[in-house]
């Protein structure tokens, strides 16, 4: 292994990988995402979720514009930058997603389980949640990312997003940071964000999710990337808006505050 | 209900470049849901573009094409203002017609 010749060629790979690692940007995939995201299809779920923002549902039938997503009753411009934050209501910090929960029961009077159990989306079934994400995420378009850390409760669930993200835990003894705290990490061909790098960070939570998925036909949710993450790290289901997954939440939309929205993005 | 499509119309010189988003599920018939079940065949069958009217493109598509699907094309002689107009019908029957004028080049 140690021969003059063998080191030669492990440097030859090394510069010959380094342009085409994580950072280049410019790879394949990368392109062909650029060319999806001119004509995005999540622009329909955007509409869609428009459309249902604005309309009486539920039993008590009742807009969402009721709905208090940190600026104020029906506000959604700028909404999103600014989350996950603390409500006064429930006192909890609160990402969007759960935040629309509380929303959907307690202004339009939805049973919270039957939400839950259609947020993400099949090719059966259609998911409201994920086009009123589309929604109001692209209504923050243009401004930058500023999740608030000053309320103590921000602060605690921010320290806890913190600690679970470095938290090793199950049966393959991963966690977040094994596979998001180093550059040119990828699964199979798809490369993997550092998000102990700022630019990265920024890019996901500023452009990342919600994002239209080819492979899956839909938009999918920060929810959804989480509880997928989860998955593959075999640990047990991630539940949907729960404190564990706001609090990760939390700590990337803090860490990712600057970077300027741009959603719902396109991703594989 | 079929959801409404998404037109873009751009004026590049004399030529319109359109870019249509269509929401379908364009089933194959050949997925099974998750009982099992074969998903009855259901996808785009005729699309129908016009300008100002007249019809510049005819297509007749098949279940090949994909969930979604996106059709691009460029019309010649078109002018800002212009209307383009769009028809799916499918085979169920279902039917959606769009419109949009042609912008301005930015």
């Amino acid at each position: 292994m140690s021969s003059p010749y063998s080191r030669a060629v492990a440097i030859a790979l090394f510069f010959l990988a380094a342009p085409l690692g994580a950072q280049s940007g410019l790879d394949g995939l990368a392109v062909g995402r650029q060319m999806l995201a001119e004509d995005n299809p999540g622009d329909l779920w955007v509409e869609r979720g428009e459309r249902l923002f604005y309309a009486k549902r539920g039993p008590k039938q009742a807009s969402l514009e009721r709905c208090d997503l940190g600026l104020g009753p029906g506000k959604v411009g700028g909404a999103y930058a600014q989350l996950p934050r603390y409500f006064a209501d429930t006192d909890k910090v609160q990402d969007l997603e759960s935040r629309l929960l509380t929303c959907m029961v307690e202004v339009q009077g939805l049973k919270r389980d039957d939400i839950v159990k259609r947020s993400f989306s099949t090719l059966d079934s259609d998911s409201d949640m994920e086009a009123l994400v589309s929604f109001i995420g692209s209504k923050s378009n243009g401004l930058r990312m500023a999740a608030p850390l000053q309320h103590a409760k921000e602060r605690e669930v921010y320290k806890a997003g913190e600690y679970l993200f470095h938290r090793r835990s199950g049966p393959l003894d991963f966690s977040c940071a094994t596979c998001h705290a180093d550059e040119g990490k990828r699964i199979r061909l798809q490369e993997l964000p550092n998000m102990t790098d700022a630019r990265q960070v920024q890019m996901v939570v500023s452009t990342g999710w919600p994002a239209y998925r080819g492979t899956q036909a839909t938009v999918r949710t920060m929810q959804h990337r989480l509880y997928d993450c989860n998955w593959q790290m075999r640990l047990p289901d991630l539940g949907y808006a729960s404190d564990m997954s706001v609090a990760l939440t939390s700590y990337l939309n803090h860490r990712g505050n600057g970077g300027v929205i741009q959603l719902p993005g396109v991703r594989r | 209900m079929a959801e409404p499509m998404r037109i873009r119309a751009t004026l590049q010189g004399d030529v319109a470049d359109v870019r249509i988003l269509m929401r379908h599920p364009m089933e194959t018939g050949q997925r099974k849901d998750a009982k099992g079940e074969i998903v009855p065949v259901h996808f785009i069958q005729n699309v129908l573009v016009t300008h100002n009217g007249k019809t510049v493109l005819d297509a007749q598509w098949s279940q090949a094409i994909s969930r979604d699907p996106f059709l691009g094309l460029r019309v010649k002689g078109a002018k800002a203002g212009d209307k383009i107009s769009v028809t799916w019908t499918d085979s169920k029957g279902d039917k959606r017609t769009d419109e949009a004028a042609v912008a301005a080049s930015s």
